[in-house]
C-alpha cells in the first residue's frame, strides 16, 4: 500500500502512522454535552467502501493527512492535508 | 542418462556435488535434478504422509517430489525444490522424509496403513478420546509426517531486502514476456523484467521449434542481450515473483547466491524485493497438469514437458525406454523430440479416439490409456488399457500431459477469480482482477509460441498506452503455430489410489471420500483431505482435484470453484522477509553521547524504548546491583550525581501562538509562564486520561522548550502536530524535535552547585538561578542551557550541551562529581530517588490513571480549555472510590515489595472481588532502610497510615504494609529550594 504525500510524493505506508476517522478533525466544543463528546471520541462508522481517515506522514514531513481510501478495494481516491481541511471547514 | 545434443549446459565446465552422501559429476547450467537425471538416479524423495517413494515430476518451481536439503550444519536449507537448485562444485545435499535411508525408508510401512490415515484421518482421531491422541496418534504422526528438519543453529548467512521502482514490470521472460520487455524498453519506459530461472527464455529453451531463423533459445539470448545493453531495463534472473499487494507493489525472492559456493564478503543469499510498478505484464506462463491413474507417482513418471526441458536443453533423457500418455497434440511433441534425439519410445498412448497422428515414428495407441505402473522405487512398466484389453509395456520413464494450467494465481492475490475456459480446460485470468496489470501469453491461455511472441507485443503495447508513452514498432518473428487441441482427461478409472496432490499424498478416492462426506464445497473438500496445502501449494494438482469434486458432486468446473490463490507463489524464507532483524538488527539502537564511557565503566545496560541507559555504575568490592544502587542513591543524597537525561524527549516550541497551545495541551496554564522559567505539566488524551507529563521551559517570548518522558516522546510530537495541525491550522507555531541535538546531564544534591561553579564560565548563585529558573550559560566557551529543575527532591540542575559536547561534558561531570564525593548514578538510583519524593513514571500514568488518580486533579485549570478536560471530569473518572495513588511501606523493615503485586484490606481473602488496588513501582530506599513503594489503592488518600496486604500472586509473596502519602523524604520540599 501507498499513500500520495501531497508534500513528498508517493510513499511506501511504512512511513505512515494511522490514526482513525476524520471526525477527529470536528473537536465538539467543550459544552456540546455528553452525547456529542462521546460521538467523537467512540462511535465510529464501519463502511464497506468510502471512508475518510487520517494518517501522519511520521518517517517524513510529519503533515497529518486526509486520506479518502475504499475498505473493500483499498483503492485510495484522495489524500489531502488535513490542515487544509480542516481550514475550510473553520 | 546423457544424449548427446544441443543442449544449454556447458559441457566444458565439469561441476561435482553430493547428493545422500555420494558425489556425482554434472554440467554447469545443470541443477540438482537434471544432473540427478543424467546420472541414472531416479529416487529423489519421500512423500509427506505414506513414505511412498518419488521421483522428480517437473522441471520447475511447482516441483511436489524432489524436495532436498541443501548445504550443512547451521547454513542447511531444507525444502529447497531440486528442480531450482543449480549444482556448483562442493555442493551438498541430501534427502528428506526418509529413515534410515532414502532406499529403504522404515516409515513406508505408513502406506500398508493407509486404509485408515485417508481424508478426515487428523479430524476423525479427534473425535477419539483425548488421552489416545496425545499418547498414541500425535507422537506417531510428528514423527513419521514431516518435510526437512531445521538446524535447529542460528543461520549465520545474510539475507537483504530491497525496493525497486519502475514504470513497467514484465513477470516472465518467455518469448510473452520477452516481446513484452522489448516493446516497451524500446519505446524509453523503465523496465524491469524478472523470471524465476537462472536462464532467461522460458520454454524456448526447453523447446526445438525456432523462432526467426534461430532456434527458440538462441533468439532469446539475442534478446536478452539487447536488453541488458539498454539502461532503462533491469534484468532480474533467479527472480520469482511471490505476491501482489495494494498500490502496485509486488514482492520478490531474488536467489542471490544459492547457485554458487561464494557467500563471503556480505553477498546475501537471497534478497527479498518489493517492486513497485506503475504497470505491469504479467508473463508467467502455465503449468503442465498429470493425469491421475493408479500408481501414478512411481519414479520415473513425469510432465511430459518436463521430458522435453530435461531432453532439449539439459541433454537428458529421464529413460532409455519412454512412454507417453496424453490427451492433448502437445503429448506428440514430446515423443517426436525424444524419437529425433534418438531415445526409443515405446509407445505414444493418446486417451483421444479420433487422434489424426499422420505417419508418426513411433507406435500409436489412440483411445488408450494408462492403468497402471509397476516397479518399486523406480518405473519398470505401465499397463495400458486398450479397447482390446489390458497390455503391459516395459518402459523405465512416463512422460504424461493432461494439458496445461495457465499460472493465473498472481492475479488471484487481490481476491480476483479466475475465469473458466472449456476450449482450453482450463482456467485464466478474468480481465481486470489486479489493476494496473496486463496479462499475456500462456498465463492467458495463449499456447502457440507465435501467439505468445504477438500477445507479448500487444501487451507492450497496451503498457505503453497505460503510462502515457509512445510506441515504437516491433518485428514480430515468425515461429511455430500449431493448434493446441485436447479433450479433458482428469483420472482413469480403475481401482487402487490414484494419486493427484504428490506431496501430500492425496488421491482420487479421498476427494471422492470427502465429497460423499459432505465436504462439498471446494474450500472444506481441500482442508478435509489437505490437498494443495503442502509447500507447492498444488500447483500441478488443485485443478485436477476440483475436476474430480466436480465429478464427484455433479457439477461443472467453474460451479465448483477454485480454492483460493494465496501469496506468496513459491516458499519464502523468513531470513529474507526479516533480512536485517537478527541480533542487533532487530530494532534501531539509540545511544546517548555518554555511551562509551558508560560501557567502559562496566554498567550494564537496560533498554527504554529504543535508548540504551545505564542501570548501575559497579564499583570494585561490590557483589550486588543492590550495593552500587545504595552507594549511588547516596551520592545524590549526600554529595552529588550525575546522570544523563539526554534520552528525555526535548521539542522545541516556536510562534507567536506557542503559549495557547501550550494551554491547549497541558492541563495547567503555561502563557503565563515568565521567560527565564520552567513549570511542570501534565498532559491528558482526549479521553481524559494521563499521557504524559515533563517540564517546559520559556527561552523568549515565543520560544519553548518541552521535554516529555523518554518513552512517549514520539507519541507526544504526533499528538501536538495533530493538535496544530487538525484542530487549531489557524495557530501560528511550530515544532521540532530536539532530542538528539542535546545532550542533557542531571547534576543533583547538596554539592550541585559547587560543582557547577567551578564548571560553568559565569558563577552561578541561588539569587541568579532559584528553584525552577532556566536560561543560556556558557561551559567552557561553549553556549549551553542550564535548569533548575530536580527529580531527586534535591538540589539539582539540568545541563544541557550541544551533542557533540556531550561525551567531553559528561567526562567532566564525572570526574568533578567525584571530587566532591560522588560519581554517576544510573537507571535503578534515578528510580528510587523519583519513588523516595513520589515523582511518577509510566509505571503510574500506564493509560488508564488520571489526574485525579495520581492526585493531580487540581492541575486541570479550572480558566481554560484543554485536550481531555470534558472527558476528564466524566463521574466515573473522578469518583473518590477509584485506586489513588499512595505511598506504601511494609510493616516489618525487611518486609519484600514487589511491582504489580496486589493490595487487599489486611486478613482478606487474596482474591479478585477483595481487590482494592495494586503496586506501580517499587525500591529499596537507603534513608528509610526499608523498601518502598508506589501504589493505587481505592480510596486511597482517606486511608493513610491503615494497615493492609500486598499480595504478589505470581511471586509468592505476602507481606503486610502501611498505608502512606507518596512522599517520603522531605515532605516539605526544602532541599529542592536550597
Ligand atoms: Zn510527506
Amino acid at each position: 500500500m501507498r499513500i500520495d504525500c501531497p508534500l513528498c510524493g508517493a510513499r511506501d505506508r511504512r512511513e505512515f502512522y494511522y490514526q482513525g476517522a476524520a471526525v477527529m478533525l470536528a473537536r465538539p466544543a467543550p459544552d456540546a454535552g455528553e452525547a456529542a463528546w462521546d460521538a467523537y471520541l467512540h462511535l465510529r462508522d464501519n463502511p464497506a467502501g468510502q471512508t475518510r481517515e487520517l494518517w501522519q506522514h511520521e518517517a517524513g514531513c510529519g503533515a497529518w493527512l486526509m486520506v479518502t481510501r475504499d475498505t473493500v478495494s483499498h483503492v485510495i481516491s484522495g489524500v489531502e492535508m488535513a490542515e487544509d481541511v480542516k481550514r475550510a471547514a473553520l | 542418462m546423457r544424449v548427446a545434443g544441443k543442449g544449454l549446459i556447458d559441457r566444458s565446465r565439469r561441476v561435482r556435488f553430493s547428493f545422500d552422501g555420494k558425489t556425482y559429476g554434472g554440467f554447469a547450467g545443470d541443477t540438482v535434478a537434471s544432473a540427478l537425471l543424467a546420472n541414472g538416479v531416479k529416487l529423489m524423495g519421500r512423500s509427506f504422509k505414506y513414505h511412498r517413494p518419488r521421483g522428480v515430476l517437473s522441471a520447475g518451481s511447482e516441483e511436489p517430489n524432489a524436495l532436498i536439503t541443501v548445504g550443512k550444519g547451521a547454513q542447511a536449507e531444507p525444502n529447497v525444490r531440486a528442480t531450482v537448485q543449480e549444482i556448483y562444485d562442493g555442493l551438498v545435499t541430501r534427502s528428506q522424509n526418509a529413515w534410515p535411508s532414502l532406499d529403504f525408508d522404515v516409515m513406508a510401512a505408513n502406506d500398508l496403513a493407509a486404509p485408515f490415515l485417508g481424508a478426515g484421518f487428523y479430524y476423525k482421531t479427534f473425535m477419539w478420546p483425548k488421552r489416545f491422541w496425545e499418547a498414541v496418534y500425535e507422537p506417531i504422526i510428528r514423527k513419521a509426517a514431516g518435510l526437512g528438519a531445521l538446524s535447529g543453529q542460528s543461520n549465520v548467512d545474510t539475507y537483504e531486502k530491497a525496493f525497486a521502482f519502475c514504470d513497467l514490470l514484465v513477470i516472465g521472460a518467455g518469448p510473452t514476456g520477452l516481446m513484452a520487455a522489448l516493446t516497451a524498453a524500446r519505446a524509453g519506459a523503465d523496465v524491469v523484467l524478472v523470471d524465476e530461472d537462472s536462464l532467461m527464455g522460458g520454454r524456448l529453451n526447453a523447446e526445438t521449434g525456432a523462432v526467426g531463423h534461430q532456434s527458440g533459445a538462441v533468439w532469446a539470448a539475442g534478446v536478452v542481450a539487447e536488453l541488458s545493453g539498454m539502461e532503462n531495463v533491469r534484468l532480474m534472473s533467479r527472480t520469482t515473483v511471490t505476491g501482489v499487494y495494494d498500490g502496485s507493489t509486488y514482492g520478490a525472492i531474488e536467489r542471490v547466491s544459492q547457485h554458487h559456493a561464494e557467500r563471503s564478503g556480505g553477498r546475501p543469499v537471497a534478497c527479498f524485493w518489493r517492486i513497485v510498478a506503475r504497470h505491469c505484464v504479467l508473463a508467467a506462463g502455465a503449468i503442465e497438469r498429470p493425469i491421475a491413474f493408479q500408481n501414478n507417482d512411481r519414479p520415473g513418471v513425469m510432465t511430459a514437458g518436463a521430458v522435453r526441458a530435461y531432453l532439449n536443453r539439459w541433454d537428458v533423457s529421464p529413460g532409455k525406454r519412454v512412454a507417453v500418455f496424453g490427451n492433448n497434440d502437445d503429448a506428440h511433441r514430446t515423443a517426436r523430440d525424444l524419437v529425433a534425439a534418438g531415445v526409443h519410445v515405446v509407445g505414444l498412448i493418446d486417451a483421444r479416439a479420433d487422434v489424426d497422428v499422420g505417419d508418426a515414428a513411433y507406435p500409436v495407441f489412440a483411445g488408450a490409456q494408462v492403468c497402471n505402473t509397476g516397479g518399486r522405487n523406480a518405473l519398470e512398466s505401465i499397463t495400458v488399457r486398450t479397447a482390446t484389453g489390458e497390455h503391459a509395456l516395459q518402459v523405465d520413464c512416463l512422460a504424461v500431459s493432461g494439458g496445461w494450467n495457465p499460472t493465473v494465481h498472481l492475479t488471484c492475490h487481490m481476491n480476483g477469480r479466475p475465469t473458466w475456459r472449456e476450449d482450453i480446460q482450463a482456467f485464466v485470468p478474468t480481465e481486470g482482477a489486479v489493476p494496473d496489470m496486463t496479462v499475456a501469453g500462456a498465463c492467458n491461455g495463449v499456447f502457440s509460441t507465435a501467439a505468445c511472441l504477438a500477445d507479448g507485443v500487444a501487451a507492450g503495447k497496451a503498457a505503453l498506452k497505460a503510462l502515457g508513452k509512445r510506441t515504437a514498432e516491433v518485428e514480430v518473428p515468425v515461429a511455430e503455430d500449431a493448434p493446441y487441441a485436447l479433450e479433458p482427461l482428469w483420472a482413469v478409472a480403475g481401482k487402487g489410489r490414484a494419486w493427484l496432490d504428490f506431496q501430500n499424498d492425496v488421491s482420487v478416492k479421498d476427494i471422492r471420500q470427502a465429497a460423499a462426506e459432505n465436504f462439498k464445497s471446494v474450500e472444506h473438500m481441500k482442508r478435509y483431505t489437505t490437498q494443495g496445502m503442502a509447500t507447492d501449494q498444488g500447483k500441478s494438482s488443485n485443478i485436477g482435484a476440483l475436476a474430480i469434486l466436480a465429478d464427484a458432486t455433479g457439477r461443472a468446473i467453474p460451479e465448483t470453484g477454485t480454492t483460493t490463490y494465496r501469496p506468496p507463489f513459491v516458499p519464502v524464507s523468513i531470513a529474507a522477509m526479516g533480512a536485517g532483524g537478527q541480533g542487533h538488527g532487530f530494532a534501531p539502537e539509540r545511544w546517548t553521547t555518554s555511551h562509551k564511557r558508560t560501557e567502559e565503566m562496566g554498567a550494564p545496560m537496560i533498554e527504554a524504548g529504543l535508548w540504551y541507559r545505564p542501570s548501575y555504575f559497579p564499583k570494585a568490592g561490590e557483589a550486588t546491583w543492590r550495593e552500587s544502587c545504595d552507594r549511588e542513591v547516596g551520592y545524590v543524597r549526600k554529595a552529588v550525581g550525575v546522570c544523563d537525561v539526554s534520552t528525555l524527549g526535548k521539542i522545541d516550541i516556536q510562534g507567536p501562538d506557542a503559549g495557547k497551545l501550550l494551554d491547549f495541551v497541558y492541563t495547567n496554564v503555561f502563557s503565563t509562564l515568565k521567560v527565564g522559567r520552567v513549570r511542570y505539566g501534565l498532559m491528558l488524551r482526549e479521553d481524559g486520561t494521563v499521557m504524559d507529563d515533563g517540564t517546559t521551559a520559556r527561552l523568549g517570548d515565543d520560544h519553548f522548550v518541552m521535554t516529555t518522558t523518554t518513552a512517549a516522546a514520539g507519541a507526544v510530537m504526533r499528538h501536538l502536530e495533530f493538535v496544530s495541525q487538525c484542530l487549531h491550522p489557524e495557530w501560528e507555531v511550530a515544532f521540532t524535535s530536539v532530542t538528539e541535538q542535546w545532550a542533557q546531564f542531571a547534576v543533583a544534591g547538596p554539592k550541585a552547585r559547587e560543582l557547577l561553579n567551578g564548571l560553568v564560565d559565569a558563577p552561578i548563585d541561588g539569587e541568579s538561578w532559584p528553584f525552577m529558573a532556566c536560561g543560556p550559560v556558557s561551559v567552557g566557551g561553549v553556549t549551553g542551557r542550564l535548569f533548575r529543575i530536580s527529580f531527586s527532591g534535591e538540589h539539582a540542575y539540568e545541563l544541557a550541551v550541544p551533542s557533540r559536547y556531550g561525551a567531553a561534558l559528561f567526562d567532566e561531570l564525572v570526574a568533578r562529581s567525584e571530587k566532591l564525593g560522588g560519581g554517576p548514578y544510573g537507571m535503578e538510583a534515578l528510580n528510587v530517588l523519583r519513588i523516595e519524593k513520589g515523582f511518577i513514571t509510566h509505571a503510574e500514568i500506564e493509560g488508564r490513571a488520571t489526574a485525579f488518580d495520581v492526585g493531580m486533579g487540581r492541575m486541570i485549570s479550572a480558566k481554560k480549555d484543554c485536550i481531555g478536560k470534558v472527558m476528564a471530569a466524566r463521574p466515573g473518572l473522578v469518583e473518590e472510590d477509584r485506586p489513588q495513588l499512595v505511598g506504601l511501606r511494609p510493616v516489618k523493615a525487611d518486609g519484600a515489595l514487589t511491582g504489580g503485586a496486589h493490595l487487599f484490606d489486611a486478613g482478606a481473602e487474596p482474591v479478585r472481588v477483595n481487590h482494592q488496588g495494586h503496586v506501580s513501582s517499587v525500591g529499596f530506599s537507603p534513608d528509610l532502610g526499608c523498601m518502598i513503594g508506589l501504589g493505587f489503592l481505592r480510596r486511597g488518600p482517606a486511608r493513610m497510615g491503615e494497615v493492609i496486604d500486598m499480595v504478589d500472586h505470581v511471586r509468592g509473596v505476602q507481606t503486610r504494609v502501611t498505608v502512606c502519602a507518596p512522599v517520603f523524604i522531605d515532605p516539605d520540599g526544602e532541599r529542592v529550594r536550597g
